[in-house]
């Protein structure tokens, strides 16, 4: 049988060798890169400012609570992670559901105009943020829901709508058919189907969903920037933007902020890791 | 009917969040502001585009991005091929590279702010190393700043990269492998003349999304790390388009921009569409 598996005959053959040697040195530097940036962030905020100055590279030799406190005390950090939060549930939510519906209806059902919104909706993964937001911001000023979440709850649905429906028509499309048949034979109606027998078999496709999309909403700028102006209605991560700029040279209490806005994707991305990578092979195409 | 019903939540955002902007920016970047307070129709805007300087220099910078796609490619490939082999602790290495990808844009902006500073580790790293005199303002010289910039979008989006290709790997099948290694063929060998032909399409995906990377979803790191400065030496045509909105408060102009940038994106995606169905051709006819 020749179907020893790689990482065995991997290991076996290329122990000792220059060439895995030089493999190693080169994973291992980059994993370094790779790393430094988050491990400068967790050193640094647990670092009071004086030691900060004296060693700036070394971890903390008397780890302190400090700067974590002090940004948390600064009481804006507490409502911003809030509204994160929120922002990112509500948006998530509404765009899995919306999506879920569109994309059922794609996959299962004939009618006039089908692949015409597939395509127009696919290709507008790509058009940039940034293009849309003069008109929306005229339109929510007319709406009055400036420096309301439920204005950037509202963009960041439809943003991630298109990679949504993009993701779920796939997945609903390879569901063998028979289990749904056999249902409506029984009696059951479309909505039913859905909810009973095709929800609960997709449980990877919306983790997936939710993943990617939580991902993109935690960590945008741009949109909560425009719409989100006043200082009790930012998100964290833009908040941080401000931060910085207030507290530029306490850099303990900037990197506890980074800290905060970053553990809970690090988190989602342990967690959903395998997920994450089935959603970048199907986006890749054929 | 119900095919529609199923769609309706989705287009109405869709509508909403994409197409009420399109048709808003178009007109938008037609209306010149006149002092008599109601605007005219005209191609102003647009001429004046042509003339202007930052403009001008923005698509620039553009361009200079997009020179970080070959490079990103060719690590990524390098290093999703070294991954590929599964040497000990390969998965690890892999979840290492793939973190700075999780990270939100302004948080590595952030942290890079510091690590790029006169004091900050490079330039330490540089000073212990006897070249002290290579070390730089690396974010505050005009000269700098872009490939600095460009480094750290590197930086971010390499760990992408490698986890599709890798993904992709994992999928060949082995067979092609076992051939050409039985046949004695060198690491540089196998991979020059039978992974990476089979990983055409992916590398082309990957290539696609990062060139519209670089023209339309850099904005994050521009306005963290420097503002488009120092002067306008790091502006790109997204910020640009926001400095003009939010700014100089001048929405014709930002539209026009927008008009701009929109046609480009769609322009490039029309091309990769035409490639790829030649290539097709090309391909079935063999």
């Amino acid at each position: 049988m020749s179907a020893t598996p790689r990482s065995a005959q991997g290991a076996r053959a290329r122990r000792f060798t220059l060439g895995g040697l030089l493999k190693h040195a080169l994973l291992v530097a980059m994993s370094v890169i790779a790393i430094y940036p988050l491990y400068y962030m967790v050193i640094t905020a647990f670092k009071s400012r004086k030691e900060y100055i004296d060693s700036q590279f070394l971890p903390p030799l008397r780890p302190t609570l400090e700067p974590l406190l002090e940004a948390l005390r600064q009481g804006d950090l507490v409502t911003w992670t809030l509204n994160s939060v929120i922002v990112t549930v509500c948006s998530v939510f509404v765009a899995t559901a919306v999506s879920v519906l569109a994309a059922y209806a794609v996959a299962r059902m004939d009618f006039y105009g089908r692949n015409a919104f597939l395509n127009g909706t696919v290709s507008l993964m790509v058009v940039p943020p940034v293009v849309l937001v003069v008109p929306l911001f005229l339109l929510m000023v007319n709406a009055n829901l400036i420096n309301t979440l439920p204005s950037v709850i509202v963009v960041y649905a439809g943003l991630t709508i298109p990679i949504s429906v993009y993701l779920l028509t796939n997945f609903f499309r390879a569901l063998p058919y028979e289990i749904e048949e056999a249902a409506r034979i029984d009696g059951c109606s479309t909505f039913g189907i859905l909810w009973r027998m095709v929800l609960p078999l997709s449980a990877p496709a919306l983790l997936t969903c939710v993943v990617v999309n939580a991902l993109f909403v935690w960590n945008e700028l741009l949109v909560a920037l425009v719409f989100l102006q006043s200082n009790e209605s930012r998100t964290l991560v833009a908040g941080l933007t401000l931060f910085k700029g207030q507290f530029a040279v306490n850099e303990p209490l900037v990197m506890s902020g980074a800290l905060i806005a970053t553990v809970p994707m690090l988190l989602l991305y342990l967690f959903g890791q395998r997920f994450f990578i089935r959603r970048l092979v199907a986006g890749s195409g054929n | 009917m119900k095919p529609y019903l199923y769609l309706m939540p989705a287009a109405a955002f869709l509508s909403l969040v994409f197409v009420y902007p399109f048709v808003e920016i178009v007109r938008g970047s037609f209306q010149v502001p006149s002092a008599t307070g109601t605007p005219t129709f005209g191609l102003e805007n647009y001429r004046f585009l042509l003339g202007d300087p930052v403009f001008r220099q923005a698509v620039v910078h553009n361009l200079i991005l997009l020179l970080a796609v070959p490079v990103m490619t060719v690590l990524a490939l390098l290093f999703s091929l070294i991954l590929f082999d599964q040497i000990r602790g390969w998965k690890v290495y892999r979840t290492l590279i793939f973190t700075p990808y999780i990270l939100a844009i302004p948080v590595v902006g952030t942290t890079f702010i510091y690590l790029y500073s006169t004091s900050g580790i490079l330039n330490e790293i540089l000073r212990s190393a006897g070249v002290g005199f290579l070390a730089q303002d690396w974010l505050g010289n005009p000269k700098l700043v872009l490939p600095s910039i460009m480094s750290v979008i590197i930086y971010r989006e390499l760990g992408f990269g490698v986890v599709l290709f890798l993904a992709r790997l994992m999928s060949l099948p082995g067979e092609l492998l076992e051939a050409a290694k039985l046949d004695g063929a060198t690491w540089y060998q196998m991979h020059r003349h039978v992974t990476v032909p089979q990983l055409r399409s992916v590398i082309e995906f990957f290539v696609v999304v990062e060139i519209m990377t670089m023209l339309s979803w850099v904005f994050a790191y521009v306005y963290t790390m420097t503002g488009g400065g120092p002067g306008f030496s790091s502006v790109i045509l997204e910020f640009y388009i926001w400095q003009n909105a939010f700014e100089f408060q001048s929405p014709a102009l930002a539209s026009a921009l927008a008009v701009i940038l929109l046609a480009a994106v769609s322009g490039l995606i029309f091309l990769q569409h035409r490639l790829r169905r030649r290539s097709e051709d090309v391909g079935d006819a063999a």
